[in-house]
């Protein structure tokens, strides 16, 4: 198990390099460029020269390379720095967003907390929703309960999230007054009162993305469950006389969990990728929103560095996912 | 009735009927019902081996495991040493199970696969009694002694075994809380031949050893004839005929049974050449929509007019030996004789 987790590491190495040539590539030859949103007093000369002082003026491939210094080594390097107080990526160029002249990954670690806290809470809730109920209606297949966890997971699935952002905020926000319906996210937690503003305002954004969540999750489970039940080592394990609970819980669940565990791993990945369309929704300025701006504002260096981080983290929670699947499962050996 | 052995009925069914309801259309209603098991009675005495045989489709799993109340079973009454299962609840079935264990057909699909070996021979002591673990340990290394699985195995999953193998821990976990009956579901039907052997005599030195009662479930019929005391031979559902060993291969007295018997291969080519095959034509009837009067007569090389609109009752036809054919009743004996000599004649043209 060890040298295979190696050796998938190594191996997403050249993977990964190849992914951000891609990323790199496809954000060069996009239309759009960083100066087109400056007055338009600004003249020409002015704006190539603003090009040029962005590194624009040099080859692909040496911007390709800079760039990759800069994410692989310098940042890194001031991660390290800012943690230990060390000083070993003093005087290296940072990947610098064009939009705000400050390096892309304090940014990004100012914006992640709200992410986490919002998407990573809705994902945990709902897996934690989504597996009993995947469970139950899979042993009561076909029972009223297992028909309206059906029709709940199609409605939580088929229905986007901006419509269901918007429905809660015009029934508890607009027409009940619960919560809020903006985001704020320079609120501080100190006492009881604002922990409880803090809940209170991330319920519905929670809830949105809990409901999609579960309804995929839940799926996956009572399908998976569905499949176990019917196997013959479940009749054997009644006919051993062991009572429901421990068929089901033991026995069933145990190997049901095997595919969903897998599912599961492969969503966290879209945690970080924040819920680009919820947080717009409801203000919540975490990673999504990041994107979605650094995309309006051609800010090439952010999109670009955002984006090879959920690539990075889709290769490494895949390769999670595999492990897992190893461990779960005895039949699967890597070595 | 018959007796082999202490003549003590471990097993006495009565009447067991097992259908599985079909839901069609819109609104998912009840439309029919799968006969997969249809009125079948029989017994099964302390210590001996009841063959069931048959082929394909024809309910022996079924009754084998509706005879455990692995299902619900739709009528009828099942009594194992002594207790009323057929409508006992699941709670006092659960207290039961420890008498009655069953060899499933699968032998891979039957273990959990994320279980070692120990875990699924000690899983029934550990509901049923309360052992320390060490003497849970023990339980489990005799267990694997018995049935001849090394020890040092103990700590293995199912899928790092052979069939044979697989099917040996099956085994020593349907024996792990000394049961008094084991249903035997095919539990040879996905080894190979070598193997074959190999468990049938290990089912037969356990029995020897612990007195134990089978129900042999296979199609397989110079095994059946190998293991079993009595025969009992299946139909879409319902048993046709049931008899000692012997006199059932000897004398097949049902349509059904000398057509199943001369499907045999001889081993002898000169014997197999010269042999006269009985072929059935047509398929099997549906089950859901099983046939008017006897359930064979669709297929039946003897059938009579009678046969196509009573159901035969069951006669016994010599001691211990039923069958349940419309040849052998009193009113229809005269006639019948002529005809079965007829059709017997055809019948030998059918199988050139």
């Amino acid at each position: 198990m060890f040298t295979f987790t190696l050796r998938r590491l190594l191996l997403a190495i050249p993977t990964l390099l190849f992914i951000s040539l891609i990323i790199f590539l496809l954000l060069d030859f996009a239309p759009g460029d960083p100066t087109a949103q400056l007055p338009l007093t600004i003249p020409p000369e002015v704006k190539a020269k603003i090009r040029e002082s962005l590194g624009l003026g040099e080859p692909i491939h040496i911007r390709y390379l800079l760039w990759l210094k800069q994410f692989a080594v310098a940042e890194p390097l001031h991660a390290f720095d800012a943690t230990f107080g060390t000083h070993f990526g003093e005087g290296m160029q940072r990947v610098i967003s064009w939009q705000t002249r400050s390096p892309v990954g304090d940014i990004i670690a100012q914006r992640m907390p709200q992410t986490l806290w919002v998407v990573g809470l809705s994902y945990v809730l709902g897996t934690l929703i989504a597996l009993p109920i995947g469970v139950l209606s899979a042993y009561r297949q076909y029972s009223w309960f297992d028909q309206l966890g059906t029709f709940v997971s199609m409605v939580g699935y088929s229905v986007p999230t901006f419509f269901t952002g918007v429905l809660l905020i015009v029934i508890f926000a607009v027409n009940l007054g619960w919560f809020p319906s903006i985001y704020d996210t320079t609120h501080v937690v100190s006492d009881w009162d604002s922990f409880v503003f803090q809940v209170r305002q991330m319920v519905m954004p929670v809830a949105v993305l809990a409901l999609y969540n579960a309804a995929q999750i839940s799926r996956f489970m009572r399908a998976s469950m569905l499949d176990n039940l019917g196997q013959d080592y479940v009749r054997t394990a009644r006919a051993k006389g062991m009572s429901e609970k421990v068929v089901v819980l033991v026995h069933v669940l145990r190997n049901s969990m095997i595919p969903v565990v897998t599912v599961i791993a492969l969503g966290v990945p879209t945690i970080f990728g924040g819920a680009i369309i919820t947080e717009q929704v409801f203000k919540v300025n975490g990673l999504g929103q990041l994107l979605i701006t650094a995309i309006y504002a051609n800010d090439i260096p952010m999109v670009q560095t955002l984006t090879f981080i959920f690539a990075i983290l889709i290769v490494l929670f895949n390769l999670i996912a595999d492990v897992l699947y190893g461990i779960l499962d005895p039949r699967i050996r890597y070595d | 009735m018959f007796d082999t052995r202490t003549g003590r009925k471990l097993v006495e069914v009565r009447n067991l009927k097992m259908h599985f309801p079909i839901y069609a259309g819109l609104l998912r209603r009840r439309v029919g019902e799968v006969k997969a098991v249809d009125d079948v009675s029989f017994d099964i005495y302390e210590g001996e081996t009841l063959g069931l045989v048959g082929e394909s489709g024809c309910g022996k799993s079924t009754c084998g495991r509706a005879v455990l109340r692995l299902y619900d079973i739709t009528s009828g009454s099942i009594w194992i040493n002594g207790d009323e299962i057929g409508e006992a609840d699941f709670h006092s079935l659960r207290r039961l199970r420890p008498t009655m264990q069953m060899v499933f057909q699968d032998p891979q699909a039957s273990l959990n696969p994320r279980m070692t070996v120990a875990r699924i021979i000690s899983e029934p002591l550990d509901e049923h009694t309360r052992l320390s673990r060490a003497e849970k340990n023990e339980r489990v290394f005799d267990l694997m002694d018995a049935v001849g699985l090394n020890r040092d195995f103990a700590n293995r999953y199912p899928h790092e075994f052979s069939g044979g193998q697989r099917q040996r821990i099956g085994i020593a976990r349907a024996l792990a809380l000394n049961p008094k009956f084991i249903v035997c579901d095919e539990p040879i039907a996905a080894l190979d031949v070598s193997i074959q052997a190999q468990v049938v005599n290990l089912l037969e030195e356990l029995q020897a050893k612990l007195g134990l009662t089978y129900l042999f479930i296979s199609h397989d019929l110079s095994m059946v004839r190998h293991i079993a005391d009595r025969v009992a031979v299946m139909y879409l559902g319902k048993v046709v005929e049931l008899a000692p060993r012997d006199a059932l291969y000897a004398t097949p007295k049902h349509p059904y049974t000398e057509a199943l018997l001369s499907a045999v291969p001889e081993p002898d080519p000169t014997i197999e050449t010269r042999k006269k095959h009985i072929l059935l034509k047509g398929d099997v009837p549906s089950p859901a929509n099983p046939p008017e009067g006897c359930n064979f007569c669709t297929r039946c090389p003897k059938v009579m007019d009678i046969c196509r609109k009573v159901e035969p009752p069951t006669f016994e036809v010599a001691p211990g030996h039923q069958v349940a054919c419309h040849l052998y009743s009193e009113t229809t004996h005269e006639t019948a004789g002529e005809t079965a000599a007829a059709e017997a004649h055809k019948s030998i043209q059918q199988g050139e």
